[in-house]
């Protein structure tokens, strides 16, 4: 059965303070090269269902109850073992 | 009035929503967060605190729970629905109220009394006030900053639907517009952060300004008389 990642963060226009919190900690870390911190949220999850159907119930349980529309945005993809994030 | 109180798993302030309700003269009725039906209360309560730990997101949880489902229909027939501060968040997850609730801007929790003005005063929960009655009652939450976008924000203050609003320089979490509370489009559900049920006692510290809440029932129970 299919392993999928979601990446949820709030939307771009929305102030994230913890984000900008990270970034502002970064240069006295001596990281003066990044900018533009987001922090979000990142899932996995197995779905019993393949192709347009799994793409479908994804979707739906994304946009129904795992983000809130209002305030996030999300992508998702199919991963392999090797790429999960807890490994 | 017979007032239904939900108690969520994590919910902290069901009990003060309780006994602010029987100190205006109520009667508080337990709701649990697997009821299905709201029984035959006249009013319903979505008390603070952090129903099912606030997993995921604030409210997003609760909203899914069976009461929520119950209080979506009494509230689709007019039913008076208060929400107040987790109970604000899950009526805003649940699509009762426009918006959502952010991380506050500050990233600190907030405690502590805030000035807020009653801009609608035409709600079955603000009647006892007076239109721009400033009130002080406490806030405490981390996730209170009211977020909607431009388009929702101008709907809502063209329909006279921000209930209460921070005083100027009250805003303690960054919330748009210094947003503190809103109501539904027809006006029968309302959500705030600040939290009237503590402030009913003035022989309390903190005074008595939330009882408004409370009493604007009675209030609406005498006109509908």
């Amino acid at each position: 059965m299919p392993r999928i990642a979601i990446d949820i963060l709030l939307k771009r226009e929305i102030l994230d303070p913890q984000g900008r919190a990270v970034e502002q900690a970064l240069p006295g870390l001596g990281y003066r090269e990044a900018s533009e911190v987001r922090v979000g949220k990142h899932l996995e999850l197995v779905v019993d269902a393949q192709g347009d159907e799994l793409a479908e119930q994804v979707d739906r349980m994304c946009q129904d109850f795992l983000t809130n529309p209002v305030i996030e945005s999300y992508r998702w993809r199919v991963i392999g073992d090797d790429e999960r994030a807890d490994a | 009035m017979r007032v239904g109180v939900v108690t969520f798993p994590g919910s902290l302030d069901d009990h003060d929503a309780a006994t602010a309700l029987e100190a205006c003269g109520h009667e508080a009725v337990t709701l649990w967060h697997a009821d299905e039906h709201v029984r035959d209360v006249d009013a319903v309560v979505l008390p603070g605190g952090f129903s099912y730990g606030d997993y995921l997101r604030c409210g997003a949880v609760a909203h899914r729970a069976p009461i929520v489902t119950a209080i979506a229909g009494f509230a689709r027939d007019g039913g008076p629905v208060l929400g107040i501060c987790n109970g604000f968040q899950v009526l805003c997850e649940a699509g009762l109220l426009p918006g959502a609730l952010l991380r506050n801007e500050g990233l600190r929790f907030v405690c502590r009394d805030v000035l807020l003005t009653v801009e609608a005063a035409d709600t079955p929960w603000t009647r006892a006030y007076l239109p721009d009655e400033q009130i002080v009652v406490p806030a405490k939450h981390g996730e209170g900053r009211y977020h909607a976008d431009a388009a929702t924000l101008d709907e809502l203050e063209a329909e006279g639907r921000v209930v209460v609003r921070y005083a100027p320089n009250n805003n303690p979490n960054g919330s748009a517009r210094d947003i503190a509370g809103v109501c539904s489009e027809d006006r029968n559900v309302v959500g705030l952060m600040p939290h009237p049920e503590h402030a009913v006692d003035p022989e309390l510290l903190g005074g008595a300004d939330g009882r408004g809440f409370f009493e604007s029932l009675l209030e609406g129970a005498a006109q509908n008389a």
